[in-house]
């Protein structure tokens, strides 16, 4: 049944994660973009929450069933309106954890959980992205090939959030043709970890290349085993968790400018007062809600079990260019203000680029 | 809970109108198009369907007990709003000219139902009702209309000229707008049904027009046009402050999504046009690769599906709103403002990437393009709608924000 009202528990949901990201990250958000640190405590009060081993068995450590990818979509937006790369590191875990609750075998799933999903936030990442023109996350120039009863990998990944801390890292590679993900460990031989990334946005969020060179993994360290795992499926959740985040990060923008907009006078009144400036704040107004319902119509689908190969898709093509829009409105009405750091505008401006740009930085 | 999946029933629903339009109304949208002002006397068949039906006789204790808004565990449901958006949707995807031309189907019929006393609806629920608002000096402005209405014994008498009135020719009775008390201001403004014939009431021209040509769209002029007492819509008294014409306002919390839901039937007629003739050059959608690895047609395309799916989710969820009793005058205004804009962009990107195909008058393409402009403009301009949103979201009055 359509319905576009907020159930009681997911309002309950939305409301603490809100306090959360109000008392810790919202005031300390421009302070990590210019260290480029998030405090450790920040990630492990977010991960107290259990926002990122929904649906984890409990007897691997997780909160047992619950948590539909609506919920997980409401979680990702309150963070990421908050600050982005925290709603990507918080939730970072949960990259490697979902894809290995909905596609690994038991052993995988009894080797690993348990690893990641204790009381203490722990790093584990999944790599992605690639380092060159016109990359496509349904187009891998990562290989693998079968090798000694194993696998071998070549290629190059970027933006691997936190790949520097993370034990185990699960890369995505093209198996005959196919996307396929790879459990790599940190210490592999053939897998080199480059320095820290230094990119247009998300300066808190550390990151890094990661190279593969003739890097030997076992026939069980494949998601799946022999089996495999749905990438497609994987990808139609990463899309709908950057949609979440997106709607996140504009909602800051538009609320921050609301009220910047209502305060700001020149010629003798508030500049909220003159069309020009009201109507592009109307535009950001009806556009944040457009990116969220398309979010909630995406996870809507994959709520009720239904393939959201379509929705997901459009959804971040939507959210990619309305978030690019929305934050771009969001330093203009600031004018010169909004060009300088000591405004959260311009960072929510560099944030939304990667909308469009970055995949599998978060999952629903 | 949220959940936007569309149920199976409401789909099939969709499915059978947009059949309904596919047999009845495609057929006949390039004919009518060109024959302006003629009556589609193929739509003599809706005369009889059932497409606006009295309400059913509110039930006291029933009534008594308000219901719990949604989302308060009081559990939502799909009301009558959101069932005639998805009719109105598939409809348009035929034609949107034509569904303006439905009979007994006129804004008059849907304000009659909403405000008429049992009397009124006895007196004119057969007949077909337009709307009379715009003035030649009063657009947007509808608080400003100068069209008087004196009461003299047992009549009204009124004087003034409308234009821009959808079925003006077809049309068995007008709701005209008319100021009581020009002094009031919006106050003033009340409604009034004027029968076709009354002396003094003359439909002066037809208006040739861009678009949705299929509509008669009219003048009357008013001059000493006396009609019975008992023939205003609503109460005469002329009350303090904006109220009453407040109350008038809010029947566009209704209509704006009405409007939105006809834009997004025009331009999903427009993309599967253009999908029908990606699919002839054996391009295959699969909606998985990266846009930009795509050529510049398929990705316009998937840039206005996706332009489309937000549309209809803005749309679905004022009307749904207004069947949960939640007030919605913000998110009417969104749709509107979104739909309209988008449905005029698309139908002139479709034409484009068309070509000559997109030019000819051998194809609906063009002819989308010149009807869906009008969604952006009546029912209130996509400015209006600009405008009332900007006033909601910064919560400023109308002397703040202007």
């Amino acid at each position: 049944m359509l319905d576009f009202s907020i159930s009681k528990e997911q309002k309950m949901i939305k409301n603490e994660i809100a306090k959360l990201v109000k008392d810790l990250v919202v005031d300390n958000a421009h302070e990590m973009d210019e260290t480029g640190e998030i405090q450790p405590e920040t990630l492990q009060s977010i991960w107290e929450m259990g926002v990122s081993t929904a649906g984890v068995p409990e007897e691997f450590g997780g909160m047992g069933p619950g948590g539909s990818p609506v919920d997980t979509a409401l979680i990702l937006e309150e963070l990421a309106c908050g600050d982005m790369a925290v709603a990507v590191a918080a939730t970072l875990p949960s990259l490697f954890i979902q894809p290995l609750l909905q596609f690994g075998t038991p052993e995988q799933q009894k080797k690993y959980l348990p690893m990641y999903c204790g009381e203490k936030y722990k790093p584990c990442t999944l790599a992605v992205n690639e380092p060159h023109f016109r990359f496509d996350a349904v187009d891998l120039k990562t290989t693998a090939t079968r090798n000694n009863g194993g696998y071998v990998l070549n290629g190059e990944k970027c933006f691997v959030p936190l790949a520097r801390k993370a034990e185990h890292i699960m890369v995505a590679a093209s198996l005959e043709g196919k996307s396929q993900l790879f459990i790599v460990e940190s210490g592999n031989p053939g897998m080199h970890i480059g320095e820290r990334e230094k990119n247009l946005g998300l300066y808190s969020l550390e990151s890094s290349e990661v190279k593969l060179t003739d890097c030997q993994v076992a026939d069980d360290d494949r998601l799946g085993e022999e089996n495999g795992c749905d990438y497609d499926r994987i990808l139609q959740r990463t899309r709908i968790g950057l949609c979440a985040m997106a709607t996140g990060v504009c909602r800051a923008s538009f609320e921050f400018v609301r009220k910047y907009a209502k305060e700001r006078v020149q010629f003798g009144e508030p500049i909220a007062h003159r069309q020009s400036v009201a109507f592009m704040i109307a535009e950001m107004a009806y556009e944040v809600d457009a990116i969220r319902l398309l979010t909630w119509k995406a996870a809507s689908r994959l709520a009720a079990g239904l393939d959201a190969g379509r929705e997901s898709y459009l959804a971040k093509l939507y959210a990619g260019e309305k978030a690019m829009k929305i934050c771009d409105y969001g330093v203009q009405v600031l004018g010169g203000h909004g060009y300088v750091r000591d405004y959260p505008v311009e960072r929510y401006y560099r944030n939304s680029r990667g909308i469009s740009i970055l995949e599998a930085m978060a999952i629903v | 809970m949220i959940d936007l999946n569309m149920p199976e029933k409401v789909e099939t629903m969709q499915n059978n109108m947009k059949n309904l339009a596919r047999s009845m109304f495609r057929p006949i949208s390039r004919k009518y198009d060109e024959a302006e002002h003629e009556y589609p006397k193929e739509l003599d068949f809706f005369r009889n369907l059932p497409i606006m039906n009295k309400p059913k006789k509110k039930d006291p204790a029933k009534t008594a007990a308000p219901k719990k808004p949604a989302g308060e565990d009081g559990g939502a449901k799909l009301g009558a709003n959101l069932g005639l958006i998805f009719s109105t949707e598939a409809l348009c995807w035929g034609d949107a000219a034509l569904l303006l031309s439905l009979p007994n189907a006129g804004l008059g019929n849907a304000a009659l139902l909403a405000v008429g006393t049992d009397e009124q609806i006895e007196r004119f629920g057969k007949k077909w009702i337009a709307m009379a608002i715009t003035e030649p000096q009063s657009g947007s402005d509808s608080g400003s209309i100068s069209t008087t209405a004196v009461l003299e014994g047992d009549e009204w008498v009124l004087n003034g000229e409308k234009i821009f009135v959808t079925c003006a020719e077809r049309s068995d009775a007008v709701v005209v707008w008319a100021t009581v008390d020009k002094a009031a201001g919006k106050a003033g403004v009340k409604s009034f049904l004027v029968e076709k014939g009354t002396p003094g009431f003359k439909l002066e021209k037809l208006e040739h027009k861009l678009g949705i040509r299929a509509s008669d769209t009219g003048t009357f002029l008013l001059n000493n046009c006396r009609i019975p007492k008992n023939n205003i819509l609503g109460s005469a008294e002329v009350k303090q402050g904006t109220e009453g014409f407040k109350g008038v306002m809010k029947t566009f919390d209704n209509t704006r999504p009405l409007v939105a839901a006809m834009a997004n039937g025009i331009a999903s007629a427009a993309i599967d046009f253009l999908k029908e003739q990606l699919e002839k050059t054996g391009a295959k959608l699969d909606y998985k690769k990266n846009v930009h690895n795509l050529d510049s047609v398929e990705k316009a395309y998937y840039r206005m599906e996706a332009e489309l799916e937000a549309m209809r989710l803005l749309t679905w969820r004022a009307a749904w709103m207004a069947d949960n009793q939640l007030s919605n005058n913000l998110e009417a205004s969104m749709s509107k403002a979104k739909a309209g804009r988008m449905a005029t962009l698309i139908t002139q990107e479709v034409c484009d990437i068309c070509g000559p195909v997109g030019y000819s008058r051998k194809y609906l393409a063009e002819k989308w393009m010149r009807d869906s402009k009008i969604m952006d403009i009546f029912e209130g301009t996509g400015q209006i709608q600009h405008l009332i949103v900007a006033r909601n979201v910064l919560k400023l009055n109308s002397s703040e924000l202007r």
